[in-house]
């Protein structure tokens, strides 16, 4: 086994909790985010999906989700940055009995929910939603999605039937989105009793019809708090944006090289700008041309610059999965990505310039950041950026001509 | 006489500490002797079987020399003095 280091954190530090095939790591850095001190790992030799660190109603909890090769999927949390670790003696989530099902994969723990700092939710595999309320110590299955009429005809993706976003409005309590592959976004609006499908707009690819009320393969959906009814969508082949909290879904695919793709954040303080880093198809799942390229836009999809300063431009075929790409709370934010390949790099800059951070990893599933001893909440002069960006209406979107996006053949 | 379970050590945390774990009642079946084996070392359950009852799938039980996987599954029948081993399977990635 690996020798274990564990790191020491003051309060304005930044942590970056990188899940891996092979167990989670966490690593710290000052406010520059220029050199980084690497600890862990923690539930070696298990994959690890998720992670979150909770700093709510006092709280400097760790939680990571350990799928044990042989002995299940068990949701681990530290109060010590790992130091000591809680593993319960009975497993906190799992299905009921008559559910028929067992719980293979934990793939999101979810602090986001508004003003409830003793909320946790999880979504997991096969594709369900569990909820705490009482900050992790008990759980329950969602049983208003769990029985939805549409689940019997869900069909597992290339990584599992996972619930792997979930979505919490900042402001309507009751609201919330999820994404689940392969079944699309489903929204509640009464705290869960009832789902319906938004996946209106989204296409996919691989059935018959291709826009079907559900069955979308949706990877990664991200909301700016400060303008809730606009959604994000990276999809399995297309790029998307709702203005109306998922009704309906319009191709922002413009100026990428390729509109497939897993992961997807946004910036902390500009509701416009989103972060992707597309991939090539769904056949090789590399990034295009051997260049590793991570795309931003900056006016809500209506075009997309590659950032590129310190990514290899070449022999670079690497993938990044649908929860490897964060960002941190600071102004100017942090972006951070690790790749299958086993490497981390991070921008202290919103992107402008990239470093290697971390190399050598077993391939990486989850990257998390957080500010030690933050709110989560934007800094004054944060608060002001995205003010100054929340418009009454959005931008219509409006396609660039001559620009060329590699999307799915049969399209 | 009774029925012994031999414990992996990664589970013995939840087994007291202990490498083996002895039924005095001696149980008609596998699935008897696990239930049996939660009552005394309740956290031993969730890492050996799921929800579901059924034995994880990276994780052989052995009555004797046999697999119970080729012995009928948890109805496998204990005879009295068996050695019931707990046994993590030779895979992985």
């Amino acid at each position: 086994m690996p020798s274990v280091h564990h790191v020491s954190t003051a309060n304005g530090d930044v942590l970056l909790l990188i899940g891996t095939m092979k167990g989670l790591f966490v690593l710290r850095s000052n406010r520059a985010r220029k050199h980084w001190e690497t600890g862990g790992p923690y539930s070696v030799g298990s994959p690890v999906y998720a992670a979150a660190f909770d700093q709510r109603n006092g709280r400097r909890r760790l939680w990571w989700a350990q799928q044990s090769f042989r002995w299940g999927t068990i949701l681990n949390s530290s109060d010590d940055f790992g130091k000591t670790s809680t593993e319960p003696e009975t497993y906190s989530i799992k299905f009921p009995a008559e559910s028929g099902v067992a719980l293979k994969n934990i793939w999101q723990i979810n602090l986001n929910a508004p003003d409830q700092p003793d909320t946790i939710f999880c979504g997991v595999e096969p594709a369900a939603l569990f909820v705490s309320r009482d900050a992790g110590s008990s759980w329950s299955l969602v049983e208003g999605l769990f029985n939805h009429p549409h689940r019997p005809k869900w069909v597992p993706g290339g990584g599992g039937l996972c619930l792997h976003t979930i979505v919490p409005d900042p402001v309507d309590h009751k609201r919330m989105t999820v994404a689940i592959s392969t079944a699309g976004a489903y929204r509640t609006d009464d705290g869960g009793a009832t789902w319906q499908a938004r996946n209106q707009g989204i296409r996919a690819e691989f059935l018959p019809e291709k826009y079907p009320e559900f069955g979308q393969c949706v990877h990664k959906i991200v909301q700016h708090p400060a303008q809730p009814q606009r959604l994000f969508l990276q999809n399995h082949w297309g790029l998307y944006r709702s203005d109306d909290g998922g009704d309906s879904w319009k191709d922002i695919a413009n100026g990428v090289p390729s509109d497939f793709g897993f992961c997807m954040v946004a910036h902390p303080h500009d509701p416009d700008t989103v972060y992707i880093v597309p991939i090539e198809s769904d056949e090789y799942r590399c990034t295009p041309q051997g260049k590793l390229r991570v795309y931003r836009t900056r006016n809500a999809g209506a075009s997309w610059e590659p950032l590129t300063r310190g990514l290899p431009q070449k022999n670079a075929l690497e993938t990044i999965l649908r929860d490897s790409l964060a960002a941190d709370t600071l102004d100017p934010a942090g972006i951070y990505f690790g790749t299958r390949s086993g490497k981390v790099y991070g921008s202290n800059d919103e992107g402008k310039s990239w470093q290697l951070i971390l190399e050598g990893l077993p391939p990486v599933v989850c990257v998390k950041a957080a500010v030690v001893g933050g709110s989560g909440k934007p800094t004054a002069r944060a608060a002001k950026k995205t003010a100054r960006k929340v418009r009454p209406k959005p931008k219509a979107v409006k396609k660039p001509a001559g620009r060329k996006v590699a999307r799915a053949r049969a399209k | 006489m009774a029925v012994t379970f031999r414990i992996p050590s990664y589970l013995a945390t939840f087994a007291k500490g202990d490498s083996s774990v002895v039924l005095q009642d001696v149980p008609a079946t596998v699935q008897d002797a696990l239930s049996a084996l939660w009552m005394q070392c309740p956290g031993l359950r969730d890492r050996i079987v799921d929800e579901q009852g059924e034995v994880r799938q990276h994780i052989n039980i052995f009555v004797g020399n046999e697999c119970i996987r080729f012995t009928g599954g948890l109805t496998t029948t204990v005879p009295d003095g068996s050695e019931i081993l707990i046994v993590p399977a030779v895979s992985g990635g």
